[in-house]
């Protein structure tokens, strides 16, 4: 049996309920996006990613700039130099700096790879969300549309599009959002399927919403992540579709340089002079992993299951 | 009465990037042989953490067992490791859980999913597991067992997935079943029948339940004993006529006085518990219900209350039991209800910190 | 005699699916009085949460009729029209984590229904609105700014309600309010609404599968078994006189907190084929003032002997 411990008696007065105290919240306040940051943050590999991608749009923004060669200056005398002090990457079979290309290069992969994924987005997140919220006839529709677009022979398309347009930047952009976008399309038509029949839509209909109000405040905001990560995922994708038309001779004309066109100038040249397929090679798969592993990342980090 | 789980000074807690949430803070209680122990307390008490901790469910980290024991026939479960809580778990403790669907396998037959349990603990033929499975639908009142045992979970209604789930849960006859919240997602009807159930199978096998609820109703057609948790600790605990009839704590007295009952007049208002309960990972200092008890003292937010003996079965933690404390009334409906319980002590007696 | 709010008259929501019609809601009439709560209750599969989301429109009604004040909901209505039910009709509802948008602060999700209505004309108008409806529901004004995952279930579900107060609506459908709460939460909400019906003269449909907490709040109550209500009477005349066998069976299977009285309560079971109807459709008949069951000629004949 204890001793009962000696208690002053005014402690025994009664003291009553505050009742802001009762209500109050402890924890900071901790928005959806700082939590997805701070967990995206730990992912050491994705970081890794990140750092990449900085110091490639680094390069690729001040990288010509740091040698005095420019990318599309021909010297024949210095042709299929190998790499030194003066052409730290070597040259081409026209004597041309491989340095200045490459970063040259890497704008206007890195441009092609974004302004793709852009286009993908607002064609794809208009026509999914749409889709999937007034369901039914529109619904199957416009699915339908997508299913026919996306079962055209890609290549077959994208030829008769260089053929109709000719070679350059802007056609080279059209024939990768062509059919982009259907990617895009049905993962936002599959989130806004899910997500029509939450109560706070269901609230935000009575209250009498229009359907433009609620996709844009309600559906898409909810599936921002998804969203975003098949954007960083169509980055990569994007990149290397082009390096693979330009192989196949579709790409950007000459003197302008993307790596895929570089790789496939340096293909041939291999046995011999491998910096001119090494470096554009390289750096079309660092930009890959990149933007793969930040992708990967934001989708654990956007994970609600993976939540603590 | 032989006691067949013994917890002393239990405290788990998570890691979380918030902080450290301390979910059971020091409780201790005993389960008798063929009783039926209903912890009831609502989101955020603890008792679904304590009920998981007894089966090792809780993943370690980010969870931990801070402290205590847990006497199962006499074996320190705390100290078991992975391997041997699986040769326990589904032989001599059984569990059921809430969502029936997130129990059963979808795509496996109903049969040999009882068949599987069967099989893991006792080595028996396929043949034979499936007629013990047929056995343990027909103990569950499931009609035509020979057929429904072939069928999917999804072809069954949620009343009798639930009952294929205490199948499954009874299949290797567990001297232990923790039923946690199994008929909260149930209508009324479907609910009534399963407690009715319960308590048949526990006349036949002699199984001790824990059953974990936060309704009061169920708890007072199934319990044997209660104990009534809050903020991760145990402030009442006694028989279910001790803590109906004669209530010491102040939230024992808010949860029985917000429940209306059929018979009481419409006019007076519910007296419902204001605010919410305490954010555990910095849990408050003296009485954890203080901010939110009406009948709060000075010292509520000074000290924790040490826990008092009011009978021989009868437990709870409050300084209203101090013999220094005024004398307070419970609220006129907790008053209506109360009667006289045997074998009370003239005076509470307090309990040492580790024992009962 | 209080006048009519609503005049539901044979209301029917048949879902069409590759397996067959559903029939959701299946011929249902009833009144709703200003200032009344009525109470809608039921076993799931009953329908009573379609027939809240058709009485509000969310759903287009198969047939039948919903009045309010009159005019009918539903039928072809332009926008402003339709705009015109969003304010005097509104709902709370049933999930706590589903009910409020995970991405939207308090403030924006409390006056979304300012905003569509256009209710304040300044920012600041808007904000204030806010704080006010915030202190109604007893919610500190800091909440304003925090996401709904910062709070708890009934903090939230108070947060719905303040959101539905927005608009100042006269009728309020609150369809499983309390269901996902805790007991002593789910007084608070309770209270909460019994005291803004006093302060507004606000009209309630309850609809819940917890009769005591029905019993509680409603003065006259519904019961729907398989889309139709089979019986309707003041609160307690239900409870003290249950007719239908169906209302014995739900009133039976209720456990009360009280030990003595469980270990000897007596559950009855319905059974639908004791009616023996032979075709005949039972229709709801008034058995004693105010008191209504759904029957047949015959049963009626024994239930007012």
């Amino acid at each position: 049996m204890q001793q009962l411990p000696k208690i002053p008696k005014e402690m025994f007065e009664t003291a009553g309920i505050d009742r802001a105290q009762a209500e109050k919240i402890e924890k900071p306040s901790l928005s959806f996006w700082q939590d997805v940051f701070i967990r995206f943050r730990k992912n050491k590999l994705a970081m890794f990613g990140v750092v990449l991608m900085v110091l490639l749009v680094f390069m690729a923004i001040f990288g010509p700039l740091m040698v005095k060669y420019d990318y599309a200056t021909n010297d024949l005398l210095n042709a299929n130099q190998a790499p030194s002090s003066e052409h730290w990457f070597g040259t081409d079979e026209l004597g041309r700096d491989v340095f200045a290309r490459t970063w040259e290069g890497a704008r206007i992969s890195l441009f092609i790879g974004l302004a793709a994924a852009l286009i993908d987005l607002f064609i794809g997140v208009v026509w999914g969300s749409i889709s999937g919220y007034r369901g039914g006839r529109t619904d199957e529709t416009m699915m339908r549309v997508a299913d026919i677009l996306y079962g055209v022979p890609y290549l077959l398309l994208v030829i008769i599009l260089m053929v109709m347009l000719g070679q350059g930047l802007g056609t080279m952009i059209l024939a990768m959002t062509i059919t982009g976008w259907i990617n895009m399309a049905r993962i936002v038509r599959g989130q806004v399927l899910q997500l029509k029949n939450q109560e706070y839509v269901m609230a935000s209909q009575t209250l009498g919403a229009t359907t433009k109000r609620i996709l844009f405040k309600h559906l898409i905001p909810n599936a921002t992540g998804p969203i975003l990560v098949t954007m960083t995922l169509t980055i990569p994708s994007a990149i290397f579709t082009e390096a693979f038309l330009s192989y196949l001779g579709l790409g950007v004309p000459a003197p302008l340089a993307s790596w895929g066109t570089m790789a496939s100038e340096g293909l041939p040249a291999l046995e011999y002079y491998p910096w001119r397929l090494f470096f554009p090679g390289l750096f079309i798969c660092l930009t890959i992993l990149a933007f793969n592993v930040i992708g990967d990342g934001l989708r654990d980090a956007l994970d609600p299951k993976l939540r603590k | 009465m032989s006691r067949l789980l013994e917890v002393k000074n239990l405290a788990v807690s998570f890691k979380t990037y918030g902080g450290e949430v301390q979910a059971v803070r020091g409780v201790n209680f005993h389960l008798n042989k063929g009783e039926t122990l209903a912890i009831v307390g609502e989101s955020g008490s603890g008792k679904s953490v304590t009920s998981q901790t007894i089966m090792r469910l809780i993943p370690m980290p980010p969870g931990r067992i801070k402290s205590g024991e847990m006497l199962f026939d006499g074996i320190d479960l705390a100290k078991k490791t992975d391997k041997e809580m699986e040769a326990i778990r589904g032989k001599d403790i059984g569990m059921i859980f809430q969502d029936p669907m997130t129990s059963l396998n979808p795509t496996m037959k109903v049969g040999a999913q009882i068949g599987e349990v069967v099989i893991k603990h006792s080595k028996v033929s396929k043949a034979e597991a499936k007629k013990r499975a047929v056995e343990l639908l027909t103990l569950v009142g499931i009609p035509f067992p020979e057929q429904r045992v072939n069928q999917y979970p999804h072809e069954f209604s949620g009343g009798m997935r639930q009952r294929v789930v205490i199948a499954m849960a009874l299949a290797s006859n567990p001297k232990l079943l923790i039923a946690d919240e199994p008929t909260t997602a149930l209508d009324v009807t479907i609910q009534a029948q399963i407690l009715e159930l319960m308590k048949d199978i526990q006349k036949k096998t002699d199984t001790s339940i824990i059953f974990i609820t936060h309704d009061l109703g169920v708890v007072a057609n199934v319990a044997d004993r209660v104990a009534v948790m809050y903020a991760g600790q145990i402030v009442e605990m006694g028989t279910v006529d001790e803590v109906f009839y004669d209530p010491k704590h102040p939230y024992t007295w808010g949860l029985l006085a917000s429940m209306p009952s059929l018979d009481n007049e419409a006019e007076e208002e519910l007296a419902a518990i204001p605010g919410t309960p305490p954010d555990l990972t910095n849990p408050p200092k003296g009485d954890a219900f203080a901010a939110r008890n009406p009948y709060a003292m000075k010292i509520d937010f000074e000290q924790e209350p040490p826990m008092f003996k009011i009978s021989d079965t009868h437990y709870a933690k409050t300084w209203l039991l101090h013999p220094d404390a005024p004398k307070v009334e419970p609220p006129a409906s907790v008053q209506r209800r109360m009667r006289k319980v045997d074998n009370v002590y003239r005076t509470p007696v307090l309990v040492a910190k580790d024992g009962e | 005699m209080t006048d009519k709010l609503l005049e539901i008259k044979g209301l029917k929501q048949h879902f069409f699916t590759s397996k067959g019609t559903i029939k959701a809601v299946d011929g249902l009439t009833f009144d709703i009085f200003r200032g009344e709560t009525l109470g809608l209750v039921g076993e799931s599969g009953c329908g009573k949460s379609t027939t809240g989301r058709t009485i509000i429109r969310l759903y287009d009604a198969t047939s039948g009729e919903v009045l309010f004040n009159g005019e009918n909901v539903h039928g072809r209505k332009s926008r402003s029209e339709l705009k015109k039910f969003n304010r005097k009709m509104q709902m709370i509802f049933q999930d706590p984590y589903a009910s409020l948008n995970p991405r939207m602060t308090v403030a924006d999700i409390i006056a979304e229904g300012i905003d569509i209505h256009g209710l304040a004309k300044t920012r600041k108008e808007r904000m204030t609105k806010v704080h006010e409806l915030l202190e109604t529901v007893g919610l500190n004004k800091e909440h304003a700014n925090r996401y709904p995952h910062e709070f708890s279930g009934g903090q939230r579900q108070r947060i719905g309600i303040a959101r539905a107060l927005a608009v100042e609506p006269d009728f309020i459908i609150a369809d499983e309010p309390i269901s996902a709460l805790d007991v002593s939460i789910q007084a608070q909400v309770v209270n909460l609404m019994k005291k803004l019906q006093r302060e507004r003269g606000l009209t309630y449909l309850f609809i819940a599968h917890d009769l005591s907490m029905v019993k509680y709040i409603s003065d006259r109550i519904g019961v729907m078994y398989r889309g139709k209500i089979v019986e309707l009477a003041p609160s307690d005349e239900l409870y003290r006189n249950p007719v239908h066998p169906y209302t014995k069976a739900l009133l039976s299977a209720i456990p009360l907190p009280d030990p003595d009285s469980e270990k000897t309560r007596q559950r009855k079971i319905y059974d639908p084929s004791i009616h023996d109807y032979n075709g005949e459709e039972p229709e709801l008949r008034e058995v004693s003032p105010g008191h209504y069951v759904s029957c047949s000629q015959a049963e009626f004949a024994t239930y007012t002997t």
